[in-house]
C-alpha cells in the first residue's frame, strides 16, 4: 500500500518535472515581462502602505516610524482634500458628458461624408493634437493666453474693445481654458473609436429604414444610437471608474504650474506630485496617492460591476 | 437622396471647421516663431508677421550643440525603449495565449490585475530612487512606467489567440522547431500589424514623455527633447545659463526671447508633423482597435 502510493507520487512528480521542462522555453519567455510587472507594479502597490508611515530619508524608509492614520488627518483637515476632490471629479464629470456627446455626434456626422477619401482625411487630422506632447500643447497655450504677447490679449481682445487679462493668474477663467484644450486634444480619439463602431452597423438597417421613409434623424434616433448603445455605455462607465484620475500634464503643463490657479487647477494628481518634488510634505502627499488608489480600485470594480449587469460580454472580467 | 445631399454638406462644413481648429494653433506657432522680436513685442504673437524675420532660428543654431545632444538623447531612449518594450512584451503575450501553457489563467490575471489597481506616483518613485537607485542616470528615462504596460500585454495576447492558426504552431512543433523558434519565425512574422500598432504606440509615449525627466533628473545635461522644451518656457534664464546663444552668460536685451521661444518648439514638434503623414493610417487604425478591445 505504501509501496503504491509513494510509487504514484514519485510519477506524479516525475509527470510534473517532464511538464516544467516541456513548457520551460515558454516559462522562460515571460519572465523579463513579470519581473518587469513585479518591479514597476507590484512593488509600488506593496508600497503604498508608507502612507502610514511618517517618511524620514535620514532613518530610511522602511526604519521610518509607523503613524497610523496621523497622514490622513492632517491631509483631510487641510482644505486641500476638498478642492483637490472636488476638482478632480467635477472635471472629470463634465468632460465625461460634454466629450461623450460632443464625439457621438461628430462620429454620427463625419459617417455622412460620402467622399471616403475625405472621411479619412478628416480623422487623420482630428487625431494630430492627440498626437503631441502636453509640453507643446502648453507652448500653444502660451501663445494664446500669454499676457505681453498672447494672440488673445494683443490681437483679439483690443479687438473686441476689452481690457487685457491675465490669464496665468486669475483662476476664474480655468475651467473654460482646461475643457478647450481638453476638448481639443481629445475629441478626435473618441470620435475614431465611436466612428469605428457605427462603420461597422450592418447597411441594410438603414436600406430597411428608408424604404420605409425614415428621415435622417430618424434613422440616427432608431437605428445608430441603439446599435452603438452598449460602446458608449462600456466606455462611459469606464471612464467614471477613472473619475479620481486625471490627465497630469493637461492640469501641470498648460497652467505653467502657476500657484496662482490652484483654487481651479489643483486635482489629487498634481497634488500629489507636488508634495513629492515641490515644496509640500511627502507624507500628506503618500496619504493622498494612497486615497486615490483605494477610491479609484472602488470605483472601477464597481463601474465593473454595473457593465456585467448590463451586458456580460462587454465587462471588463 | 436631397436630405443625403444636405448632410453630406453640412458634415464637410463642419469638418472644415474642425480641420482649421486643429492646425491653426501650429501655424500660429510657426508664423510667431518667423516673426520679428520687436514686432512680437509690440504687436503680440500673430498668424501674420508683418515683418518677417529668421533671427530666432539664427540664434539657436549658432549655439545649438543642447538641442542636438537633447534630440539624440530623445532618440535612443525612445529606440531602446521601444524596441525592449515591445519584444518584452511579445514574449509575455505570446505563452498566455497558447491553450497547452498551465500557468496561463494564473498568468493572464497577474497581468490584468495591474489595469485595476496601481501604487501611484510615490511609492513607484521610491521603488525607482531607493532601492534601484536610478536618479539621474539614463535608465531612469527609460524603465519608469513606459517600458511595458498590461493593456498592450492584452491587445497582443487577443491578436495571437484570434489570428494565428493553432495548426501552424503544432505542425511546426511535429516538425521539431523549437519553442523560441516557433515565437520567432513564425508567431512574429504573422503579427505583422499588432506589432506595428503595439510599437507605435510605444515609440510615441517615448518621445513625448517628459514625466520621468522631470521626476528622475535634475542633471540637465540628460534631458530629452521635452524636458529642455519645458525647462525653456518656464524658465527663461535656463535659455540663457545653457549657451543656447552666442552670448552665454546672461540673456541681453538683444536675445529674441519671445521669437526663440516659439522657434524652440517648432523644432521640437516638426519632426513630428513631418512623420504624420506616414504613419497616419496606422495611428487612426490602432485607435480603432484599441476602442474594439476596450
Amino acid at each position: 500500500m505504501a509501496q503504491i502510493a509513494t510509487d504514484s507520487k514519485a510519477t506524479i512528480r516525475g509527470k510534473k518535472k517532464r511538464r516544467f521542462r516541456k513548457y520551460l522555453p515558454l516559462t522562460l519567455m515571460v519572465l523579463p515581462g513579470l519581473l518587469y510587472l513585479l518591479i514597476n507594479n507590484y512593488i509600488p502597490m506593496i508600497g503604498l502602505l508608507i502612507a502610514f508611515k511618517e517618511i524620514n530619508f535620514a532613518k530610511g524608509i522602511l526604519a521610518s516610524d509607523w503613524v497610523g492614520f496621523k497622514n490622513f488627518e492632517y491631509l483631510f483637515t487641510t482644505s486641500d482634500a476638498y478642492v483637490i476632490t472636488r476638482n478632480t471629479i467635477l472635471y472629470n464629470a463634465l468632460w465625461i458628458v460634454l466629450g461623450t456627446s460632443l464625439a457621438i455626434m461628430l462620429a454620427i456626422l463625419l459617417n455622412e461624408v460620402r467622399q471616403k477619401i475625405f472621411a479619412r482625411f478628416y480623422q487623420s487630422i482630428i487625431v494630430l493634437p492627440h498626437l503631441i506632447s502636453i509640453i507643446i500643447v502648453a507652448y500653444l497655450g502660451y501663445a494664446l493666453l500669454s499676457l505681453d504677447t498672447g494672440l488673445i490679449n494683443k490681437s483679439i481682445l483690443p479687438a473686441l474693445g476689452l481690457n487685457e487679462v491675465n490669464f496665468y493668474f486669475e483662476p476664474k477663467y480655468w475651467p473654460y481654458i482646461l475643457t478647450a484644450v481638453h476638448l481639443w486634444k481629445g475629441i478626435g480619439f473618441s470620435v475614431v473609436v465611436y466612428f469605428a463602431s457605427i462603420i461597422g452597423i450592418d447597411e441594410e438597417y438603414y436600406e430597411a429604414a428608408r424604404l420605409d421613409g425614415a428621415s435622417k434623424w430618424q434613422q440616427i434616433r432608431s437605428i445608430t444610437i441603439p446599435l452603438i448603445a452598449p460602446v458608449i455605455i462600456m466606455l462611459t462607465l469606464l471612464s467614471i471608474g477613472r473619475i479620481f484620475y486625471s490627465d497630469f500634464g493637461l492640469f501641470y503643463q498648460v497652467p505653467m504650474n502657476s500657484g496662482a490657479l490652484y483654487e481651479t487647477t489643483n486635482v489629487i494628481d498634481t497634488y500629489v506630485y507636488r508634495g513629492l518634488l515641490g515644496l509640500g510634505d511627502i507624507s500628506m502627499s503618500a496619504a493622498a496617492g494612497f486615497y486615490q488608489s483605494i477610491v479609484g480600485f472602488a470605483l472601477v470594480l464597481t463601474a465593473n460591476l454595473i457593465v456585467r449587469k448590463l451586458s456580460k460580454d462587454n465587462a471588463l472580467f | 437622396m436631397k436630405e443625403n445631399t444636405t448632410w453630406n454638406w453640412m458634415a464637410h462644413i463642419i469638418y472644415c471647421i474642425l480641420v482649421v481648429a486643429c492646425l491653426a494653433p501650429f501655424l500660429l506657432l510657426i508664423s510667431s516663431s518667423l516673426t520679428d522680436e520687436r514686432e512680437i513685442i509690440s504687436n503680440g504673437y500673430s498668424f501674420f508677421p508683418k515683418v518677417f524675420s529668421t533671427e530666432a532660428y539664427d540664434y539657436l543654431l549658432s549655439g545649438g550643440s543642447n538641442i542636438v545632444r537633447a534630440y539624440g538623447i530623445t532618440a535612443f531612449v525612445t529606440i531602446i525603449g521601444a524596441g525592449t518594450g515591445l519584444l518584452m512584451t511579445a514574449l509575455l503575450a505570446y505563452p498566455l495565449s497558447r491553450d497547452d501553457y498551465p500557468a496561463r489563467t494564473k498568468l493572464a490575471f497577474v497581468v490584468f490585475f495591474t489595469l485595476l489597481f496601481n501604487g501611484g506616483l510615490v511609492p513607484s518613485y521610491l521603488v525607482y530612487t531607493q532601492i534601484l537607485d536610478l536618479k539621474n542616470t539614463i535608465w531612469a528615462l527609460i524603465l519608469p512606467g513606459l517600458l511595458m504596460n498590461g493593456f498592450n500585454v492584452m491587445l497582443m495576447l487577443t491578436f495571437f489567440r484570434t489570428s494565428i492558426p493553432k495548426a501552424i504552431i503544432e505542425s511546426a512543433n511535429m516538425d521539431g522547431a523549437g519553442e523560441f523558434r516557433i515565437f520567432w519565425s513564425i508567431i512574429l512574422r504573422l503579427s505583422t500589424p499588432v506589432l506595428a500598432t503595439v510599437g507605435l504606440f510605444q515609440t510615441l509615449n517615448y518621445w513625448n514623455d517628459w514625466m520621468n525627466g522631470t521626476i528622475y533628473l535634475t542633471d540637465t545635461s540628460l534631458y530629452g527633447v521635452q524636458n529642455l522644451l519645458n525647462r525653456i518656457l518656464s524658465d527663461a534664464q535656463f535659455l540663457a545659463s545653457n549657451s543656447f546663444g552666442a552670448n552665454t552668460s546672461t540673456l541681453t536685451t538683444s536675445t529674441p526671447l519671445e521669437t526663440v521661444k516659439m522657434a524652440i518648439a517648432v523644432i521640437g514638434v516638426i519632426p513630428i508633423l513631418i512623420a504624420y503623414p506616414f504613419f497616419q493610417k496606422y495611428f487612426v487604425k490602432g485607435i480603432a482597435l484599441g476602442a474594439v478591445k476596450g
